[in-house]
């Protein structure tokens, strides 16, 4: 039987995976490349202000990114399953309250599509916040977990799994694309099959009927107590890493250069891997599809012989992490553009063809 | 003897950090009596600010949750807007609501949620030291305004209730005072009707509390009661603006 496949951009993927998975708050602040993503939630989630219509769950157009994910804040602690999504000069602005959401073991998913920076930057495509998503952003000792879909049929699946993600560790979610994913449209299909919504958090702000009050904080005043709570917070992180590391693995078994790329890359990296597999040379592909937590496992290659070549849209971030996972085993090259600037299939082949020669 | 005065079931048996003749405890007691009063302790959500009233959830016995400095309003949109059946205030203080929120608060109460905010105002900075807020007055001596406030280097006290008065999408607003017991019997008055707007789906009513700081005013405790009636009211005038 033929699936019955829809067009959609990767922001309106994402917006439609939100929905499927059972979001039902949303607050954002318009921004450049991610616009289509609060128009979809406007359209599909009508506000419901009063409480007397039927909701639908609730929709609301902040007056600015800060307000937008600490209204995230308030409605995750009041149990809903919520969500936003900006770029990057805007997820700049919600750290703290990323901060706060994490600190206060919230469930929240946050979209970054980004964009070219520092600063104001442009609104072409770029990895250049991969630093930031890894390396917790806000202040403190934190991590989200990243997830980084290549195609807008992973934007939608991974959307609906950052849900249950959320919800399983309290803890938030970056879902990390940039502006090509986001405006690219490709047919998606959609799994009729909605997540199962936990309705029940025992910790969520309610109303205290028939119970002691519940406090969401994520102040620790007396002598010991923030420690204590930053160990348990890490013990979860532990457990992430242990559990939730995802890639994806191409002709990595006899491979003598592997490259490693993510996200709208990794598409144009396995176009060339394909082009140089089909020259008789043994290339192969490694896609960290989460970013937080790094996956180790295709990194443990005991050939050191086996040489591996970064490519991103930024300057050397995520190379940080594959050289981290090698431990110095393998010689690890770097070829990267950013501020707009997408490496192609012909330099990443004519770096390879370098790395073979040397 | 018939007793006449309880503490509220809203309001822990716990003694309170604030300072020697601090106005947070009286507030916060204000907001407890109201609470049982209107009889909504198991359906009301208070957000504590950042600032001395860090950990009023200490000592209000209901569900409370905490939010960035300044980000009161939006954290309260949401809860209130996810369960539009919960009864949702915030408690902030002039440095909370009137400077780094302000954008949170004016955007708050013009689109009329149908919130309570209890805006406790003593002029200065209290938890980190006594620095110039947005609401000291002329003159007025802070770690961060040696010589008193003057216009010219800091601008005018900023009169949030009655800037916020002229937006539509707010129903009430009101300014009370701590300085006297009368005065207190208002407060509790304005709370009550800022709670009561609320269960009765009018929209945004806001109550600002003149308090007093005796510690950052260099003043005793009877002296700051008595700078709030002589000094403060004349330039926060008390009375119903909206």
């Amino acid at each position: 039987m033929v699936k019955a496949k829809i067009l959609l951009s990767g922001n309106e993927a994402i917006a439609q995976g939100a929905l499927q998975a059972g979001c039902n708050f949303y607050a954002g602040y318009p921004i450049t490349p991610q616009n289509e993503i609060i128009a979809y939630m406007a359209k599909c989630m009508p506000a419901c202000r009063t409480g007397r219509e039927q909701s639908k769950g609730v929709f609301i157009q902040a007056e600015s990114e800060l307000a937008a994910i600490n209204m995230v804040y308030g409605a995750c602690a009041a149990g809903a399953r919520s969500m936003t999504s900006s770029s990057s000069p805007g997820i700049s602005l919600m750290q703290e309250g990323i901060s706060y959401i994490a600190g206060s073991q919230l469930p929240a998913v946050i979209v970054n599509i980004m964009r070219g920076g520092p600063g104001l930057g442009n609104i072409a495509p770029a990895q250049s916040d991969y630093f930031q998503a890894t390396r917790g952003g806000g202040h403190g000792d934190y991590h989200l977990i990243v997830l980084a879909p290549s195609c807008v049929q992973e934007a939608y699946d991974l959307t609906k799994i950052s849900f249950e993600l959320a919800d399983k560790y309290r803890i938030p979610i970056m879902i990390l694309g940039d502006g090509i994913l986001g405006q690219m449209m490709e047919p998606v299909h959609l799994s009729k099959k909605k997540n199962k919504v936990n309705t029940f958090k025992n910790w969520a702000l309610t109303g205290c009927k028939g119970r002691k009050p519940n406090i969401v904080k994520s102040f620790f005043l007396r002598e010991g107590a923030l420690e204590e709570f930053n160990l348990k917070l890490q013990a979860n992180y532990e457990q992430i890493r242990k559990k939730e590391a995802r890639y994806e693995g191409i002709f990595l078994s006899d491979a003598k250069v592997i490259l490693v790329a993510y996200g709208t890359m990794a598409r144009i990296a396995k176009g060339a891997v394909i082009q140089l597999r089909n020259q008789g040379k043994k290339i192969g592909l490694i896609r960290p599809i989460t970013l937080w937590p790094f996956p180790q496992v295709p990194f443990s290659i005991k050939n050191k012989k086996v040489k591996f070549l970064v490519v991103e849209m930024s300057y050397g971030q995520m190379l940080e992490d594959v050289k981290l996972a090698v431990c110095c085993r393998q010689k690890v090259d770097f070829l990267g553009r950013s501020g707009g600037g997408v490496p192609s299939e012909e330099e990443i082949i004519n770096k390879v063809n370098k790395i073979l020669l040397q | 003897m018939e007793k006449t005065f309880f503490r509220p079931e809203s309001l822990y048996d716990v003694p309170t950090h604030y300072c020697p003749g601090c106005g947070h405890g009286t507030a916060h007691r204000l907001v407890a009596q109201v609470v049982d009063e209107l009889g909504i302790r198991e359906k009301t959500v208070g957000i504590a600010p950042v600032g001395c009233a860090v950990v009023a959830y200490d000592y209000w016995n209901f569900d409370c949750s905490e939010a960035p400095h300044g980000r009161a309003l939006a954290v309260a949109t949401a809860i209130k807007r996810v369960h539009p059946q919960n009864i949702v205030f915030t408690y902030q203080g002039d440095g909370d609501l009137a400077a780094i929120g302000t954008n949170e608060t004016i955007h708050a109460a013009n689109r009329g949620e149908n919130l309570s905010v209890i805006f406790i105002n003593n002029t200065v900075y209290g938890m980190t030291g006594g620095q110039m807020a947005p609401t000291t007055l002329l003159g007025q001596k802070t770690s961060t305004s040696i010589e008193g406030r003057v216009k010219e280097k800091h601008g005018y006290p900023l009169k949030i209730s009655e800037m916020l008065a002229i937006l539509p999408g707010v129903a009430y607003v009101e300014r009370v005072s701590l300085h006297s017991p009368q005065e207190v019997l208002k407060a509790k008055r304005a709370i009550k009707q800022a709670f009561e707007n609320q269960i009765n789906n009018l929209g945004f009513s806001l109550v600002e509390v003149l308090s007093p700081c005796p510690t950052y005013w260099g003043q005793s405790p009877k002296e700051s009661l008595d700078w709030i009636r002589d000094v403060m009211q004349k330039e926060f005038p008390l009375g119903r603006i909206k």
